[in-house]
């Protein structure tokens, strides 16, 4: 029982990573159909500034706390960097979007390894985060927890932002009918920036949380991106809660297989599950049922 | 609620990419003698067995090359799996060429099994492939097309969205590349199989035999361009340019668009299967490095710089990448990533045509008049 | 031609919770020009997208004895019945000629397939000659002016020998002359076709159709000739009483930016 319970939270501890990594696809892949394959090199940037931020800051506890917003303000800034030289080109073109962005990912890469050195670098912990608390022969390890309450948070609060801010209402008008909004006085232009600059943003957060996993490098974002597509795909493009779910259902999946078979195997059922999945639910979990034909 | 239903309105609009007229005027057949005579006749006479031997791989490329072109460039799929393909066909052709190698020795195992110890029985899985018409036809080409036909089948009946395949193709490349690392007693692991000593009886050490190689490959690449040639200009190639513009107006014409997707597909997977068995023996490794995600993308940049639409463009592009990668990536690793970076982002996002499109970009802005009938494709 | 008709019964659609069509029943012969209007919303659009297997449907859809629900779009499409869109689809990187003859070709063999197209099949020719596009065939279609376009739409429909045409707005955007030409055009066709037209134009419908079907909150509201539905007192009221009232906010979210 205990070692269903220690498995059922390590998956959902995977899910907590995938969730936070996935939650900035949700905006610039789900919302605004980009396939911006440098997104995992957003995730590299909060990482690093992270670590950056160790070095000048002493305490461990404060410069986490400072490197999350700066994080999300770094990696923002480089998403609304991207979005405004070349993305903003290619709505028409999803999947050359998807190669440009490719590009771009390679050449970021390739300045992290010139500026931070091929090897990974690993930064400290908070003392706080270190250790573990056992619940009834459960132990949970407290960066976990920190990660999926970090997660939450955030999936809470994209949730208001998009619910209750003029902002929200903006982003949701300009994706279901992009020249409505345009003619109703919606500078979709600045829209699609600030979508991107939080979508961004929020993979600055996740590669945050990625430093109290275990080291970060050059290659850091882009062994999370496809899982994290996934989940999207998985996970419908139409509501937040479709990820969520995905996020946890593939991330306790994959520790259950893994317990019971091997890493490489358990990557490769999960995949085919998805693909069954698909047949089902060709457009993932959650959808909007209209009369277009999408 | 009346005004929003079209079929062309919800299918993601890629650019429109035709073959521009300065390459379709010099092609079939001169192009193609010129081509055979360049590459069997002139190339093994003036190059050395070095430089031989490297566009051996290079052309391998190309091979995979000639499959992208028809499925992305003409079918709209954006094939960012190949390295699976690759993979297959290249596995496939090492595991026999290595059982073929321990025979010769008096060994029933590949020297890696024996060196990781993991007992003295070959896995039942590697035992079909002892058998060289199994392993140079079964395995090569009609392993990767199998495998193709079964993911292109559930993918495209249900209408899953291009995007969406191009991620799901990345993840089988990814969780192929990862399962392979994981069974290093039986694969080789990270190290892939290397080695390889001998070419169905015929030791890949003497130049002479290398040379032969070449010209195996290069004749495949040739014999493919043609097929694929010919599958562009018949009526299935008229179909499947009308799938990529509208889906769902073929289907209203009676035709299945799944079908027209799934032979693009699956020719293509074959054609990289087959790209991957002869690079076995030019190269002399096959390795999770070379099929991942990474290289998987790498396999349509080629295609993308020469010209996605453009048969010949393809294949050029694929064969130049290639060159100036094996040109910078050692001397200067980090220049050539940039440079590949660099590629993807002007290539794909100013010149969708690739260069080949270059070609008619410049030949319009030499002519004063803009005639809006062959004007209007760019 | 007998037994060839359109008969549906009891459609229904709805889109998450909302009826878009709501039991509709109707009857057109073959060789009818039918005209279907209503206003914004009444369900014409996905009356058709349901006959022809685009969304999913409850109730009966019968053409020529056999039932189209729950059958895949290219079955349908095989079993002779065409429609076009509001916006016209052609494949705008081949030709008109390639358009027609991709149109003219599904149930080829694999052989046919894979070769390249020699001459210019019959019917192909014919449906050229119908369409007044026999000039333009070598043209690339995207360059066609928007009638060419709508009509090379309907000629892809003539090539498979439709016998069912479903027309969505065919003349919306059209000049006088292009309205003219396409309703010579329907006529020629309903000689031995039945034809269903989508349309909002009232002097179009006026001077073309043979009988009307008014839709409404996706209901048939009335059904008969030109002039008998132009005289029925609920008709006036849905369009009369909708021009009087002012106009609901057809924009979701209103935004200074």
């Amino acid at each position: 029982m205990t070692v269903v319970l220690n498995q059922s939270f390590t998956g959902i501890s995977i899910g907590a990573v995938l969730l936070l990594i996935a939650l900035g696809l949700t905006l610039t892949f789900g919302q605004m159909g980009v396939i911006n394959m440098a997104h995992g090199e957003f995730i590299m940037a909060g990482a690093y500034t992270t670590y950056v931020l160790q070095q000048a800051v002493s305490g461990a506890g404060v410069s986490l706390l400072v490197a999350l917003p700066l994080a999300f303000l770094v990696a923002g800034a480089m998403g609304a960097l991207l979005e405004w030289l070349l993305i903003r080109r290619l709505y028409t073109r999803p999947l050359d979007t998807l190669l440009v962005t490719w590009g771009v990912s390679l050449m970021l890469q390739q300045l992290a390894r010139d500026v931070f050195g091929a090897p990974n670098v690993q930064t400290a912990a908070p003392d706080l985060l270190t250790g573990h608390i056992t619940v009834g022969g459960v132990t949970f390890a407290n960066n976990r927890l920190f990660i999926l309450g970090l997660a939450l948070l955030c999936v809470l609060a994209l949730t208001l932002i998009l619910r209750l801010t003029p902002l929200g209402r903006r982003i949701r008008a300009v994706v279901q009918n992009r020249d409505l909004a345009e003619v109703s006085g919606i500078a979709t232009g600045r829209v699609d920036r600030t979508t991107f600059f939080i979508g961004s943003g929020l993979a600055g957060v996740a590669g945050v949380a990625l430093t109290l996993v275990g080291p970060i490098g050059p290659t850091t974002g882009t062994n999370y991106i496809v899982d994290a597509f996934l989940v999207v795909v998985v996970g419908g493009i139409a509501q937040l809660k479709g990820s969520v779910i995905t996020a946890f259902a593939l991330g306790v999946l994959q520790s259950v297989l893994e317990y019971s078979t091997t890493v490489s195997v358990a990557k490769v059922v999960v995949l085919v599950a998805i693909v069954v999945f698909l047949q089902w639910r060709p457009q993932g979990l959650y959808t909007l049922r209209t009369r277009s034909l999408a | 609620m009346t005004t929003t239903t079209s079929p062309a309105g919800t299918t993601a609009t890629e650019p429109p990419v035709t073959a521009p007229p300065f390459l379709e005027r010099f092609r079939v057949p001169g192009a193609f003698l010129l081509g055979a005579v360049l590459l069997l006749g002139i190339a093994p006479l003036v190059l050395s067995d070095f430089r031989l031997n490297l566009l051996a791989k290079y052309l391998c490329y190309a091979v995979v090359a000639v499959g992208v072109s028809l499925a992305w460039g003409r079918g709209g799929l954006l094939v960012l799996g190949q390295g699976v393909f690759f993979g297959l066909g290249g596995y496939a052709m090492a595991m026999h060429l290595k059982l073929a190698d321990a025979a010769v020795t008096g060994q029933t195992l590949p020297d890696f099994m024996q060196l990781y110890g993991t007992g003295d029985a070959l896995p039942w899985w590697w035992k079909p492939f002892a058998d060289p018409a199994f392993a140079a036809l079964a395995a090569t080409v009609l392993l990767p097309m199998a495998v193709a036909t079964l993911l292109g089948f559930f993918v495209f009946r249900r209408r899953v969205k291009g995007a969406y395949f191009a991620i799901l193709s990345q993840a089988l490349a990814a969780a192929f590349a990862v399962w392979l690392v994981g069974q290093q007693a039986t694969t080789g692991g990270t190290n892939g199989l290397t080695d390889i000593q001998g070419f169905f009886g015929y030791d890949l050490d003497d130049p002479v035999n290398q040379r032969m190689v070449y010209l195996i490959v290069a004749g495949v690449l040739l014999l493919l361009m043609a097929a694929a040639r010919q599958l562009f200009v018949s009526r299935y190639g008229e179909l499947l340019v009308a799938v990529r513009d509208s889906e769902e107006r073929v289907r209203f014409l009676g035709y299945n668009p799944a079908n027209v997707k799934l032979v693009a597909y699956v020719v293509a997977a074959g054609m990289a299967g087959l790209a991957g068995a002869l690079f076995v023996p030019a190269v002399g490794i096959i390795s999770p490095a070379l099929i991942g995600i990474v290289p998987s993308i790498g396999f349509v940049i080629g295609a993308a710089v020469g010209g996605r639409a453009s048969l010949l463009g393809a294949v050029l592009g694929a064969v130049a990448v290639a060159w100036t990668q094996s040109t910078l990536s050692d001397a200067y690793p980090a220049a050539w990533t940039y440079l590949q970076g660099l590629l993807f982002v002007v290539a794909v996002g100013f010149l969708p045509g690739g260069l080949a499109s270059l070609v008619t970009v410049l030949r319009r802005k030499r002519r004063t008049t803009h005639d809006p009938v062959t004007g209007g494709a760019a | 031609m007998s037994g060839e008709g359109l008969t549906v019964r009891g459609l229904r659609v709805t889109f998450d919770g909302f009826t878009a069509v709501d039991g509709v029943d109707l009857d057109i012969r073959p060789g009818d020009l039918r005209f279907l209007i209503g206003p914004n919303g009444a369900g014409k659009t996905t009356l058709v997208d349901a006959v022809t297997g685009l969304v999913r449907a409850s109730g009966s859809v019968r053409f020529g004895g056999e039932e189209l629900l729950g059958r895949p779009v290219h079955r349908i499409a095989r079993l002779g019945i065409g429609r076009t869109f509001q916006t016209a689809t052609v494949f705008e990187e081949l030709t008109v000629l390639q358009n027609l003859d991709i149109a003219a070709g599904a149930g080829r063999g694999p052989l046919t397939m894979l070769r390249r197209r020699k001459g210019v099949p019959e019917e192909v020719t014919r449906a050229l000659e119908t369409t007044g596009l026999t000039a333009l065939r070598d043209r690339p279609a995207g360059v066609l002016a928007h009638g060419q376009k709508q009509w090379l739409e309907i000629g892809m429909l003539l090539v498979k020998d439709v016998r069912l045409l479903l027309l969505d707005e065919p003349v919306a955007g059209m000049s006088h002359d292009e309205r003219e030409a396409t309703g010579r055009l329907l006529r020629r066709i309903s000689e031995d076709r039945t034809v269903v037209v989508i349309e909002h134009d009232m002097d179009f419908m006026r001077s073309f159709a043979h009988s009307v079907s008014v839709l409404h909150a996706g209901k048939v509201l009335s059904e008969g000739s030109v002039t008998e539905v132009q005289a029925d007192a609920r008709v006036q009221e849905v369009y009369l009483g909708r021009a009087s009232e002012p106009e609901p906010a057809a924009v979701p979210v209103t935004e200074e930016a």
